[in-house]
């Protein structure tokens, strides 16, 4: 590791220690995102709930995507991982995918935009590996 | 006036600022960057601190500069630069100058080579307008246009801005903000883009149109020739491991 990815690592593990760390999730799951908004003086916390369609970057600059049907409208919001802004992060459901990027959901809508739940021995599978 | 320090540019990368919001910065290293002359008003007629930095393989070292760097006892150096001081600011001959001789919030002034673009055309280099892209326009999308006027004056000004050759120019960026230090590791992080390319040197100096940051030390943050073995042993160490 050269100097530059060395600072970014360690930003990355001093903010994610901040916030008590970052769960393990992966595109095709269900997240519930909670984000700081401050609004003059007052700071409140404000949830965004999608599915995590990608993920992209590394160490400080890792970011991912959430997508969400809002009121019968595509919404896709790109959080920094390790943002001071985001306060936590928690998975809601494991999704089964076979895509890193899942962009294909963005033309679908309804059924066939549903992602079949992870099963658990799959999950296991992979924490083993880990 | 405090002496400047030569530094490696590294790389941008961004970090978070307390409120969240992203910054970018530039990283720089010291890269051993050592006092290797003097010069005084008896010997020269002008005050100034020389300074190296970089290593540089002794064959590869021309005999005189050899003798040069001997006699300050430091090792060759890749580069060597001046920066002039007033006479109180002078540092001892073989000091290693240290990150944290700027402190953080400082302002800066950046001195660099800019990277070379080659010959370019009016467009890139005078952010000339171009000619249209429909309306009759053929082959010629990105010419310069009027070069001047007619049998009056009956030629072309002196110094019209045209094509030509674009980079490798020296360049100084006022009134940077220096982000962050890190003096073990010799790192000075700092806020925004610095001219020149990855791995070149810049010359960092206080900024003159800011009055100098209170907490900055006089005449500057430095390890003294004999405490330096200590910390070179694990430079390149460092650089083994990349």
């Amino acid at each position: 590791m050269n100097i530059l990815q060395t600072l970014e690592a360690e930003e990355a593990a001093r903010l994610v220690e901040k916030r008590g760390g970052v769960p393990d999730f992966q595109p095709g799951d269900t997240l519930r995102v909670n984000v700081r908004i401050k609004e003059g003086e007052r700071e409140r916390v404000q949830a965004f709930e999608g599915v995590c369609i990608a993920r992209a970057g590394g160490g400080v600059q890792e970011n991912f995507t959430v997508r969400k049907i809002s009121f019968g409208e595509g919404v896709e919001r790109v959080f920094p991982t390790v943002s001071p802004n985001i306060e936590s992060i928690e998975v809601k459901r494991r999704g089964a995918v076979r895509r890193a990027k899942l962009y294909y959901l963005r033309d679908r809508r309804g059924k066939s935009a549903r992602i079949a739940e992870r099963q658990m021995n799959t999950t296991a599978k992979g924490e083993a590996k880990e | 006036m405090r002496t400047g320090v030569l530094a490696k540019k590294l790389g941008m990368t961004r970090f978070f600022d307390e409120a969240g919001q992203h910054v970018p910065v530039t990283v720089l290293s010291l890269d051993g960057c050592q006092v290797t002359a003097q010069k005084t008003v008896e010997k020269d007629g002008y005050v100034a601190l020389q300074l190296g930095a970089g290593a540089k393989k002794a064959k590869n070292t021309s005999q005189a500069m050899r003798g040069h760097f001997a006699k300050a006892l430091v090792e060759p150096k890749h580069i060597v630069t001046e920066f002039r001081v007033s006479e109180d600011s002078l540092i001892e001959v073989g000091a290693e100058l240290t990150a944290d001789h700027f402190v953080p919030g400082q302002k800066v002034d950046i001195q660099g080579t800019t990277i070379g673009k080659g010959f370019a055309g009016g467009m890139k280099r005078w952010n000339f307008g171009g000619l249209r892209a429909t309306h009759g326009v053929s082959l010629s999308h990105r010419s310069l246009g009027s070069t001047g006027q007619r049998q009056d004056p009956g030629k072309t000004f002196k110094g019209k801005k045209m094509g030509g050759h674009l980079g490798v120019e020296t360049v100084t960026t006022q009134n940077l903000t220096v982000w962050r230090v890190d003096v073990e590791r010799g790192l000075i992080m700092i806020k925004g883009s610095v001219p020149g390319s990855e791995n070149g040197y810049v010359k960092v100096s206080d900024a003159v149109k800011k009055a100098l940051h209170a907490d900055a030390p006089k005449p500057g943050a430095f390890r003294a020739l004999g405490s330096a073995p200590a910390a070179e042993p694990e430079a390149p160490a460092q650089e083994g491991a990349e």
